[in-house]
């Protein structure tokens, strides 16, 4: 079941030299309880769609179409329609988001006990003092976080305990869907791992939904269930992890994979991609990842492939519209 | 183990005295214990992988190297003679011989210059041109080398007009242009984009290859050490806690850190991701561990390991490690 559809959205950078689609056309679905993971390089848009289903673009960005519709129980809302009021309502509540770094997205001028239980004042009203008191106690403990720090200030944490309390805050009240946008990027390995252990025990826990947005693809293969892949503002291929791992269809995909030096097995020679991402503004005609692409062919930069189901996930890459899908249509 | 050693390290130990925050005991602030008694070689030729996590005094070592600042003890040796090189004349001429590249390539070039001013600089610098067509004709040779081509639109073109990639080549370029012995790389790919990463690192490898240049490749990536080093040494804490070939640390790593950091790193191949270790975060080096510093996070901590430092366990071929388990 779906508590989250993205439909067709697009959001546009006006500048002096001219519009860039950062985000192009893109059409996603997060399940109930599932961990999506959203792959791509700088510049890919992956950034700027989790931006835009929080609603927190800011101009110059803007969205020029589609819908993000969020299921609840026995409703469906758009939330790029909500009114202020109703918005205010839905942040936190059920949609929160983590950004990368927490040193900018917590305050540094307060304690992070008190920053959770902002969130609980502004948003549960009726919650007692001594409730709340309990609940972020609680919410720290759960993310590995011992009590008595909750009157300690940002600055005296390190990178990981910040990035827990940032997710404890998401955390706080029980939100349905979590976007995480490159929530272990500014940490070290070590660490990444236990952050990462603990998203999984906490949604194995809370049941929430997780969009987690990262470059690092083999990282998103360990922790999500599904991922999509962006190139360029497009969505070029989802697939469950397995399967992305196992056979990769987009070219971009195995290119990305193939970019990535093993710690294990033997020292398969790296292939990499040649070129570098696309211009924004000026993009190639047909596939935007043609000029990289060793599998392109003369159509290619004229058609611009669309996102197809294919024997398993869905690919946009002519190499694909060409054999089997055609026939299954 | 080709090339003749060319930098070197003995016995380096960098402490810093924060110039504000509180005194400790007889008014004095306390040091933070960047990097304790780390000996390295980088020999011609060859790729030498520093490994360890933000903090661990990585690029604190990388400065010792170049001499961007003095050690509290120790040697820095070019060609088997301690330098002291920190300003005028004598560190220009050691800049000559021992280059850095950084790891942000927005923040290494000049944003108000085009990409000849930032390659003619040390070629005018450094003596090695005389006259503008040959300043030219060299400019045009390193962009070469680093495979920006065509060349005569390279060297026209403003930082900002360049991608990640092309900016680090240029950086590298420009580290080339004193035609160095040695060159160290802080970081230099951890900026850039994944597919793009391995472009520069071939580069990099095939430069020490065919000048023979001697490198020392400084990363949090050991995965990318593993394929680019011919020997890695892992630090932790300040102190080198393991040294081997690439392959075979990666492959049997002994110290109970080097274990932790491969099982860590993300690696899809993996059938089931391993639970989480909690182990916590690296310690302060305001006030380190005592003995051996990593000891409150190891799980075969014995009693010996807080108190006494380890010595340095020789296991063969170069191979040692720092680890009370192996001391007999």
């Amino acid at each position: 079941m779906n508590v989250l559809e993205i439909r067709g959205l697009s959001v546009d950078y006006l500048s002096a030299g001219g519009t860039v689609h950062a985000v192009d056309d893109v059409s996603l679905d997060l399940r109930r309880g599932e961990i999506l993971g959203l792959a791509g390089e700088s510049g890919s848009g992956k950034s700027t769609l989790a931006h835009a289903i929080g609603r927190l673009l800011r101009p110059p960005a803007m969205i020029t179409a589609g819908s993000v519709v969020y299921h609840r129980k026995d409703e469906q809302v758009d939330v790029l329609k909500l009114a202020p009021k109703a918005l205010r309502a839905f942040r936190w509540k059920e949609l929160a988001v983590v950004f990368q770094s927490a040193m900018n997205s917590l305050n540094p001028v307060m304690a992070v006990g008190a920053q959770i239980d902002d969130v609980l004042r502004i948003h549960e009203p009726d919650m007692s003092r001594k409730a709340r008191g309990e609940r972020v106690v609680e919410l720290l403990r759960r993310v590995g976080i011992s009590a008595d720090r909750r009157k300690s200030y940002p600055h005296e944490l390190s990178g990981g305990m910040r990035q827990r309390a940032a997710i404890a805050i998401a955390l706080a009240l029980n939100p349905e869907v979590i976007v995480m946008d490159e929530p272990t990027t500014a940490l070290d390995v070590v660490v990444q791992r236990d952050i990462l252990h603990e998203i999984r025990t906490l949604k194995d826990e809370y049941g929430f939904a997780v969009i987690f947005i990262t470059h690092d693809l083999s990282l998103l293969m360990e922790i999500s269930d599904r991922i999509a892949i962006m190139y360029a503002g497009r969505v070029v291929e989802t697939g469950t992890a397995k399967e992305l791992h196992r056979s990769p269809r987009h070219p971009y995909t195995l290119g990305l994979l193939r970019s990535f030096p093993k710690l294990r097995g033997p020292r398969e020679d790296l292939l990499g991609i040649p070129g570098t991402p696309p211009d924004l503004r000026d993009l190639p005609p047909g596939c935007a990842f043609h000029p990289r692409c060793q599998s392109a062919f003369d159509d290619c930069g004229r058609v611009s492939p669309r996102l197809l189901p294919g024997p398993h996930g869905e690919v946009a890459c002519l190499l694909n519209e060409n054999t089997g899908v055609e026939v299954q249509a | 183990m080709s090339g003749k050693v060319v930098l070197e390290g003995r016995n380096l130990t960098k402490h810093f005295t924060a110039a504000r925050g509180p005194r400790g005991r007889l008014g004095r602030r306390p040091p933070v214990r960047a990097v304790e008694e780390v000996s390295l070689s980088l020999r011609a030729g060859s790729v030498t992988a520093l490994v360890g996590e933000s903090g661990c005094g990585k690029s604190t070592v990388a400065r010792l190297l170049a001499q961007v600042y003095p050690t509290t003890s120790g040697d820095v040796l070019l060609h088997g003679e301690a330098v002291r090189a920190h300003r005028g004349a004598a560190f220009r001429d050691y800049r000559r011989q021992v280059q850095l590249i950084f790891q942000d390539p927005f923040a290494s070039l000049n944003p108000f210059h085009r990409v000849r001013y930032h390659l003619a600089r040390p070629l005018r610098i450094h003596g090695h041109v005389r006259s503008a067509a040959e300043e030219t004709e060299q400019v045009a040779e390193l962009l070469e080398r680093v495979s920006l081509t065509p060349t005569d639109q390279f060297m026209d073109k403003m930082p900002h007009e360049l991608s990640g990639g092309q900016r680090q080549r240029v950086a590298i370029a420009r580290a080339l242009a004193v035609q160095p012995v040695a060159l160290i790389a802080d970081e230099p790919v951890s900026m850039l984009d994944v597919s793009i990463r391995l472009g520069v690192l071939r580069l990099l490898e095939k430069l020490a290859d065919e000048s023979g240049l001697a490198l020392l490749y400084i990363t949090h990536d050991i995965a990318s050490a593993r394929y680019f080093a011919e020997e890695i040494m892992v630090m932790y804490a300040g102190r080198l806690i393991e040294r081997g070939a690439s392959e075979e640390l990666t492959q049997s790593p002994k110290h109970p850190y080097t274990q932790l950091l491969l099982e860590s790193a993300p690696d899809p191949d993996r059938v089931a991701p391993p639970g989480s270790t909690r182990r916590g975060e690296p310690p302060s080096l305001i006030d380190p561990p005592s003995g051996c510093r990593f000891h409150p996070r190891c799980p075969v901590a014995m009693p010996v390991c807080s108190e006494k430092t380890p010595p340095r366990t020789q296991l063969g071929d170069g191979r040692w490690t720092e680890c009370w388990q192996y001391e007999k």
